[in-house]
């Protein structure tokens, strides 16, 4: 559903005015970085697209400081290679869902990928979008400037707003610009993996890795019906070079006791996290689901659902389960919370996304007071879109 | 003092006695306190410049006890002031004089603790040592470490996002919490979070994380644990100037190097520490930095010989690296007693807490000094140098009339000067009411009314730690259009101060 108009505000005034005129005109603003969300839920009939392009650059960077400020809608690619040149990264390993939907890579801007919370397989260690972002500025919906959190990595003064922003879907404001705290980037890494473990045996080999003294960055597994032969679980350590050897020879010992253990090579390893960033081994096209439970509760979702034609993969060792599911979607949300967690749809048809909201709706006191936030900083209602279930 | 709370509400002072036998209904026996010398137990917090005995306290030891006394508040219009152990350093939990205090003390109780999920499920009264020491002979640990671990409670550190000497590495409470209980004011009981990372909705357990006790009460938490590094080493290194021992550690940083601790002392509190403690600080130096590495062996290994390289290239006179646990141990204590250290120097001492970019350290030392001048009264400095965050201590006597007020003046100073050169006002102890007025110094007027309208979606008649974070506190519906979506009304009138 291509909505009606689409905006390009350049400057603040500009994004006040729109938020001014879509309160007089009653239509509702769709916030787009990157622009790809054609997938993500519904959009309410009549919905100006809010294009946040132009605001992009590099505002301020001081790699000694660890604090990045740039233009929220600077693309995620500039970011990361501006980063990288400093041997610097963004820890959280945000990255670009482009290819899960069948789009070239690229378009994906920084505002897009926190707002959405976007975290790769380093989430288990180094946390998240939320985790990360120090301050913003942004236009509410109340068509009001704001200044939220700091540009130092170290601040407790007033609200925490900054964890609001991140996940916000563009519900609450419009962030023109972001601080963001970075880090050095490790300059070794190695990759441990055994193959043929079931969902269970792979979740108590990467709790195992996970709970060990090796300090262990990210532990993933994926299913045999996935890699058309046995399944892999990997755990991946990293730092300075003799610190690595150090950490690989105690998951080594840690990880026997659940089967043999194997180096990855190099280019292996990459394959396989990259395979993890683009999901590529769930590629078929089918609805695509993120399921996020306690971490020893992975193996209790896909034995669930695993009779019924799912495929799945485990990151953050268990704690996120993807899955393409063709079947009956309240299995899912179901499963995941039997499991004591919840489930996104990603990806699906048209018809799908109609019926089903893209998150588990709140329970009724949790879902009243999101709403009384979101009015808090969106009085009218310009950001209701009606794309996550929420009135249209 | 100048310290101007929210007017009391007559009403509610008049019928105290009413109030006492209400709350008695809901939490029997000793749970209530009305007694005026036993509620002077808790008049301050670790801010004791102020004092204000509460109207009554309470403690309840169930959620629903919680739930019970805050609809009942809610409905009668009485304010509440929630209390963890009382160390804030902000005046977070300072009484009101018409308000209920709700002391959380008897929430004392680890619910769950779960190795598999690495997590632990407890009551907020929990101290943060004791989350550690429920784990520790599993070889885990809960990463944040506020000095006062051996007494504040995790419901006080979810409130203040505390952090401690290890959180440039490891984060401050909010990187650490995984889901909370919390009561409303309206008595409704809420999960935020849980067991699994991200939620669903909004991250509205980021905001109730570092909200100073004015969005509810928090009845349960669910923080992650870690394993216990292999080991640890730190090094002691003394510099000739603060500005070499700052060029150190921006040269650490830019080598990539993130340590587990990197703490900087000035030289007055170096002399101050190894007075008190006697670890064999070096006298002779202008700064004093203890790095500590963690993690596996040959990682502490290698990366000490890198740090201690980086030292000597910035004019390091002294360099120690610790031989075992009890010298790692010693070259913190002095650094972890500084506080009471230079409390043996001074009569009192005022504690700040801003944070700037480290840059900018020279030209901030500098300006404190001259304020140190200008105002007559002598400055220490301790700071969390890796991620800028300062602590300095202002000396001076409370029995010299005009001398409290003076070191008031100086603080207001230091942190309008960390604001100015881009930092902030406060980096981990909160804003309670010690910087509260300062507020418009970092925040528009605008950006402040905004945060209050969050306060009014968790707490629409607020009256929850009225007189806290604010400067002025409007009227929910004086922030006007927020509540009226499509026609819906408003809620009704409050009485406003
Ligand atoms: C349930 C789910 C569904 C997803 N569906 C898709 C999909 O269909 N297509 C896809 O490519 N990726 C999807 N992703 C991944 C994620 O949305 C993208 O990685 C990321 O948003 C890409 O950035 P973008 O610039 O393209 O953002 P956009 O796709 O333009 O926006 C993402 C979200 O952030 C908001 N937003 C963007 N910029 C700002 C800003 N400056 N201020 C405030 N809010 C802002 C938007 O309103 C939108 O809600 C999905 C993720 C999840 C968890
Ligand atoms: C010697 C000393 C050293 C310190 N060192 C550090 C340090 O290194 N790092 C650091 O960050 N801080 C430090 N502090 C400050 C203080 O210890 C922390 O802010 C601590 O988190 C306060 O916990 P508490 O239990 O004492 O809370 P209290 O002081 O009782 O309350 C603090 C705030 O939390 C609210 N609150 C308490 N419990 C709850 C609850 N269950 N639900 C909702 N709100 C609640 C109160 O209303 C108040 O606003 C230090 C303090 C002292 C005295």
């Amino acid at each position: 559903m291509a909505p009606a108009t689409a905006l390009s505000p350049a400057s603040v005034a500009d994004l006040i005015d729109a938020m001014a005129a879509a309160r007089r005109g009653g239509h509702a603003l769709a916030i787009s970085g990157g622009g790809s969300k054609a997938g993500i839920g519904r959009l309410a009939p009549g919905a100006v697209l809010l294009d946040m392009s132009a605001f992009t650059g590099i505002i301020d960077y001081d790699p000694v400081e660890l604090v990045l400020t740039v233009g929220a809608g600077t693309q995620l690619a500039d970011v990361e290679a501006l980063v990288a040149a400093e041997d610097q990264m963004l820890a959280f390993d945000p990255f670009d869902h482009g290819p899960i939907f069948g789009e070239v890579g690229g378009r994906a801007t920084i505002g897009g990928v926190v707002a959405a919370g976007v975290a790769g397989s380093r989430r288990v260690s180094a946390g998240s979008a939320r985790d990360h972002l120090l301050g913003f500025r942004a236009v509410s919906g109340a068509g009001e400037a704001l200044l939220a959190g700091a540009r130092v990595v170290k601040n407790v003064t007033g609200y925490d707003l900054p964890k609001l922003g991140a996940g916000s879907w563009g519900r609450l404001f419009a962030m023109t610009e972001l601080t963001l705290k970075v880090l050095p980037r490790p300059p070794v890494r190695a990759t441990r993996a055994i193959a043929g473990l079931d969902a269970q045996q792979a979740i108590r080999a990467m709790a195992a890795a996970m709970g060990s003294q090796a300090e262990v960055v990210a532990a993933a597994h994926i299913s045999a019906q996935l890699r058309g032969g046995a399944a892999l679980t990997a755990v991946q350590v990293c730092g300075f070079g003799p610190a690595v050897e150090a950490k690989a020879a105690i998951l080594d010992c840690v990880l026997a006791a659940h089967g043999r253990v194997m180096a990855l090579e190099e280019s292996e390893a990459i394959g396989l996290w990259d395979d993890l960033r683009t999901l590529a081994p769930l590629n078929s096209g089918q609805p695509l689901w993120r399921v996020h439970v306690p971490p020893s509760r992975g193996a209790a979702v896909v034995s669930n659902l695993h009779p019924h034609g799912a495929h799945w993969l485990f990151d953050w060792a268990g704690g996120l389960v993807w899955l393409t599911f063709d079947g009956d979607p309240d299995l899912v949300r179901a499963a995941a919370a039997r499991a004591g967690g919840h489930a996104s749809l990603v990806r699906g048809p048209a018809a799908l996304r109609e019926k089903v909201p893209a998150f588990d709706p709140p329970l009724p006191g949790v879902a009243a007071l999101e709403e009384r936030v979101r009015r808090a900083f969106d009085p009218s209602g310009v950001f209701e879109t009606g794309r996550f279930g929420d009135r249209a | 003092m100048s310290l101007v709370m929210p007017e009391p509400y007559a009403g509610v002072l008049a019928r105290r006695s009413e109030i006492v036998r209400a709350l008695r209904a809901i939490v029997p026996g000793e749970g209530v306190i009305d007694d005026p010398d036993a509620l002077r137990a808790y008049e301050s917090d670790g801010l004791t410049a102020y004092r204000q005995p509460p109207m009554v306290a309470v403690l309840p030891e169930t959620t629903d006890q919680v739930a019970a006394i805050l609809r009942w508040c809610h409905a009668q219009g009485v304010r509440v002031v929630p209390r963890g152990a009382g160390t804030s350093l902000s005046g977070g939990a300072l009484p009101l004089v018409d308000a209920v205090l709700v002391g959380m003390a008897r929430f004392n109780r680890m619910l769950d603790i779960d190795y598999a999920d690495r997590l632990a499920v407890v009551q907020p009264g929990v101290t943060n040592l004791a989350v550690t020491r429920a784990v520790e002979d599993r070889g885990f640990y809960y990463a944040p470490d506020p000095s006062s671990q051996i007494a504040c409670t995790i419901g006080g550190n979810v409130a203040e996002n505390s952090g401690g000497v290890h959180c440039l590495k490891y984060g401050l409470t909010t990187n650490n919490v995984l889901g909370v209980e919390i009561v409303l004011m309206d008595g409704e009981i809420i999960r935020l979070g849980g067991r699994q990372l991200d939620s669903a909705g909004l991250d509205l357990l980021g905001v109730v994380v570092g909200s100073e006790g004015l969005l509810g009460i928090v009845t349960e938490v669910t923080v992650r644990i870690l394993p216990k590094p292999e080991g640890a080493r730190a090094l002691l290194i003394g510099f000739p100037s603060v500005e070499s021992g700052g060029q150190c550690v921006a040269d650490v940083i830019a080598a990539g190097i993130i340590p587990a601790g990197m703490e900087m002392m000035d030289r007055l509190a170096i002399h101050a520490a190894e007075a008190f403690v006697e670890v064999g600080y070096p006298l002779d130096v202008e700064a004093l930095l203890i790095v500590e590495l963690d993690g596996v062996t040959a990682e502490c290994d290698h990366l000490t010989g890198e740090v201690a390289a980086i030292a000597r290239a910035n004019g390091a006179t002294t360099l120690r690296l610790s031989a075992d646990e009890a010298e790692r141990v010693a070259f913190w204590a002095g650094r972890k007693a500084a506080f009471p250290a230079v409390g043996r120097v001074s009569p009192d001492y005022y504690c700040m807490d801003g944070t700037i970019p480290r840059r900018r350290l020279p030209e901030v030392l500098e300006r404190m000094r001259e304020l140190s001048e200008q105002y007559g009264l002598g400055l220490a400095n301790v700071f969390h140098a890796g991620d800028g965050n300062l602590h300095p201590l202002i000396l001076y006597d409370a029995n010299v009339p005009g001398e409290l007020d003076r070191a008031e003046a100086f603080g207001a100073d230091i942190l309008r000067l960390c604001v100015a050169v881009g930092g902030v006002l406060t980096g981990e102890h909160g804003v309670g009411v010690e910087k509260r007025d300062l507020m418009p110094e970092m925040f528009s007027e605008t950006d402040l009314r905004q945060q209050q309208g969050l306060k009014c979606a968790f707490d629409p008649k607020s009256l929850l730690n009225p007189g806290k974070v604010f400067p002025m506190l409007h009227r929910c519906a004086e922030l006007g259009r927020m509540h009226v979506h499509r026609g819906a009304t408003p809620f009704p009138d409050l009485p406003r101060f």
